[in-house]
């Protein structure tokens, strides 16, 4: 039997979805019928629109997915005006104000606390500067990732940028390609770092060679089937084809196609590529998308360059996460800054776009670590771009314990979390770099938590893995963490494995702290950290990490999701000023 | 009058009649469940896969998928009630009061 969701999107999907929400929004957030509304908001994340939890009735987080996480210059100031203007909840955040936007870990934006009623004129100020939500949530191609500095980098073989925009422009409003079973997230690296991270994809494009009729031709390898969610997390797979960048978007369409046709639309939990990968293998795979998908004989596999990448790979001089100042192929620099958890003030964001224009070209980057990246700045203009101290914070040269954190949205708006996650992972790294020193030569240290197994933060790809438990403590009820180790990409990649469960979220700043004291005491000399992990079982690895409670407080221990707001004077879900009118004005129920 | 079920958000909620009643993350009390060794097992909702109306007297019954706080047995639960439909209203059952098997799976066991 189809899933309702499959009924919904068999009534209207894709860009049908615009005109109603015009309509709703015109009507205002009342106008949603009852009975319609589980329906119009699955619709809804089509257009980059998803409700927020309970409690937060009618506000709505927005998605925007600009290709390879590219912002022209222009896009990221005009994003942080709409924040500015549309973007800002009833009540403030303890550690990041009230207002600001969230750099994801696939390149995109989100802004939370929009209303229906703000939507279409926000839609408006999007696109007069070439920007969109679409097909940023909901069953089609999300925004499409890449290395963050394709088309500036020295060490891209091919240009992974252009494939990027050539896949957004052809598969974004592409009727055939609108309503997919489920998610599909894609991937293009260009770069021998491997900085794509297309392993955790359901289908990347890799940079490779291939001897054809005498001549080396540089292209890409594909993979299928990578992505973590649900317990269930498995790198792409390579279905052994070579394919030219001129034909690489006929390739995508073709095994997007095979994936609309042949993904389980019955189950949505069984629903993405890896698990029709799982059930076929990557030969049966191949051996479809050429039979009933391609017109042209698919290329074998070409010589790729896995061999070299440094990205996320744990080694003790590995690759920069393009945080810092670094020379483009045309001898102007890039700056990569740190965003503590990708959340960035509207106040600063006008301060960086306003350095990024008078310093330099103006274009900004997302990074799949949640940070920016300001480029094409002319050497002598460097020193002039930094000196603002906005750049304290959003720092090129921030710590290693900041730089390396990372966390998803968790129970601030997310219906899925099971806890709190991005206020307390910048509490984790201001303690962590207040009282715990790194071991000699670990200079890069990456912490990930995620507010539940949906792994949103990517934990099973960090050094330190953190996902969203509960568990007894002092007779009670809170909020923990499971800890998982040795995680990583580069050309072997690596899952976490969960080592230590349900450690209360109080005394993980103090595991960590032990962990990396035990870590120095029994490392062989320059062993890196995901070495040390990869030669020790989960029961030794599980007593070195010792959880203690330290001097470090955690004020969200008690059960975040039944706050309608867990930050809130009064938060319990009956203070809720939601659902509300576009000015605010809480509806009253009606039973 | 009909009754529109369904799970909602890769099994973030159930949603009853287009309103999200019972979410995930809060920890179940299943005494005689056998959901692990413990006496009473005090389970982790982490995700809703289905949800179904049972019984003469309308249980709303889940299948989902949680963890023991206690033990950490991870599994999945069959015939959770989380509430009962009453006139054509939905009432909640706390988390944290007693579930007994025995009244769940009243239709089939
Ligand atoms: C219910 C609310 C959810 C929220 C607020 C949320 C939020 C996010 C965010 C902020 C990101 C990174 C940004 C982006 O995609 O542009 C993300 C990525 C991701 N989401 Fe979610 N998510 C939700 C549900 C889910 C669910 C249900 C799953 C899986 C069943 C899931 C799996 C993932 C994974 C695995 C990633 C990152 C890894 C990758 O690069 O593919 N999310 N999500
Ligand atoms: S990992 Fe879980 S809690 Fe975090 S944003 Fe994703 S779905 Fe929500
Ligand atoms: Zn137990």
């Amino acid at each position: 039997m189809p899933t309702d969701v499959e009924e919904w999107k068999d009534e209207i999907y894709g860009t049908d979805i615009r005109d109603h929400i015009e309509r709703f929004a015109e009507d205002g957030w009342e106008s949603i019928p009852d009975d319609e509304k589980d329906a119009w908001f699955e619709r809804f994340k089509w257009y980059g629109l998803y409700h927020q939890r309970a409690g937060q009735e009618s506000y709505f987080m927005m998605r925007i997915g600009p290709p390879g996480g590219v912002l022209e210059p222009g896009q990221f100031r005009r994003i942080v005006e709409i924040a500015d203007e549309y973007a800002r909840g009833p009540v403030s955040n303890p550690e990041f104000g009230n207002g600001w936007l969230d750099v994801t870990t696939r390149q995109a934006i989100q802004l939370h606390w929009i209303r229906i009623e703000d939507v279409p004129d926000i839609f408006e100020a999007l696109e007069d500067v070439g920007l969109s939500t679409v097909q940023a949530c909901g069953d089609s191609w999300r925004n499409i990732v890449g290395c963050p500095v394709a088309g500036k980098d020295k060490h891209e073989h091919v240009d992974a940028a252009a494939l990027a925009d050539d896949l957004h422009d052809t598969f974004k409003k592409n009727e055939a390609h609108s309503n997919l079973p489920r998610k599909w997230k894609v991937s293009v690296t260009g770069c021998d770092e491997g900085c794509g991270q297309g392993d955790i994809n359901d289908l990347a494009f890799e940079p490779a060679e291939k001897v054809i009729d005498g001549e080396t031709v540089t292209g890409y390898n594909v993979r299928v089937g990578g992505g973590l969610a649900r317990n269930e997390p498995r790198f792409a797979k390579n279905i052994d084809v070579f394919v030219t960048p001129e034909r690489a978007v006929e390739v995508a369409g073709g095994i997007s196609a095979l994936f609309r046709d042949h993904g389980d639309r019955e189950n949505r939990y069984n629903a993405r590529i890896k698990f029709l990968v799982d059930e076929w293998g990557p030969e049966k795979l191949r051996d479809v998308l050429q039979e009933e998908y391609i017109d042209f004989k698919l290329e074998t596999a070409g010589e790729d360059l896995r061999h070299s990448y440094s990205y996320n790979a744990g080694d003790a001089d590995g690759k920069h996460d393009h945080v810092g100042v670094y020379e483009q192929d045309d001898g102007n620099n890039y700056i990569g800054l740190n965003v503590l958890m990708g959340r960035l003030g509207i106040d600063d964001g006008y301060e960086i776009a306003d350095a990024a224009e008078e310093h330099a070209s103006g274009e900004v980057r997302l990074t799949q670590r949640q940070n920016i990246i300001l480029t094409d700045v002319q050497d002598d203009k460097v020193d002039a771009l930094l000196d603002n101290p906005v750049f304290d914070e959003y720092s090129p040269d921030p710590h290693p314990f900041q730089r390396g954190s990372i966390a998803c949205t968790g129970s601030e708006f997310c219906s899925l979390s099971i806890v709190e996650t991005k206020n307390r992972q910048v509490r984790f790294s201001r303690w962590l770099v207040d009282n715990v020193s790194l071991p000699e030569g670990v200079e890069d240290f990456h912490i990930h938590l995620s507010g539940c197994t949906a792994s949103c933060a990517q934990p099973q790809i960090a050094d330190v893995s953190l996902r969203g438990m509960k568990t007894r403590k002092d007779g009670e009820p809170v909020e923990a963490l499971d800890i998982g180790l040795g995680g990583g990409l580069g050309e072997n990649p690596q899952f976490a494995s969960w080592v230590s469960d349900r450690v209360p979220a109080d005394e993980v700043p103090g595991a960590i702290e032990n962990l990396l004291a035990n870590f120095d005491d029994a490392r062989e000399d320059g062993e890196s950290f995901r070495e040390f992990v990869a030669a020790r079982d989960d029961e030794e690895l599980a007593d070195l990490i010792e959880p203690e409670e330290t001097s470090y407080e955690d004020p969200f221990m008690h059960n975040t999701k039944q706050t309608w707001y867990p930050y809130a004077e009064e938060d319990g879900l009956d203070d809720s000023p939601a659902p509300a009118r576009a000015d605010g004005t809480p509806i009253p129920s009606d039973d | 009058m009909t009754i529109a079920l369904r799970t909602l958000d890769d099994g973030a909620w159930i949603s009853v009649n287009d309103s999200r009643e019972v979410g995930v993350s809060d920890i179940w009390t299943l005494p005689g469940h056998e959901f692990c060794n413990c006496e009473t097992p005090h389970v982790l909702l982490e995700a809703f896969s289905g949800v179904d109306l049972r019984g003469v007297d309308t249980h709303v019954i889940a299948d989902a998928v949680g963890m023991c706080i206690d033990c950490g047995t991870r599994d999945g639960i069959d015939s959770l009630v989380v509430g009962r439909i009453v006139d054509g209203e939905f009432k909640r059952y706390e988390p944290g009061s007693v579930q007994r098997p025995s009244v769940a799976a009243s239709g089939d066991r």
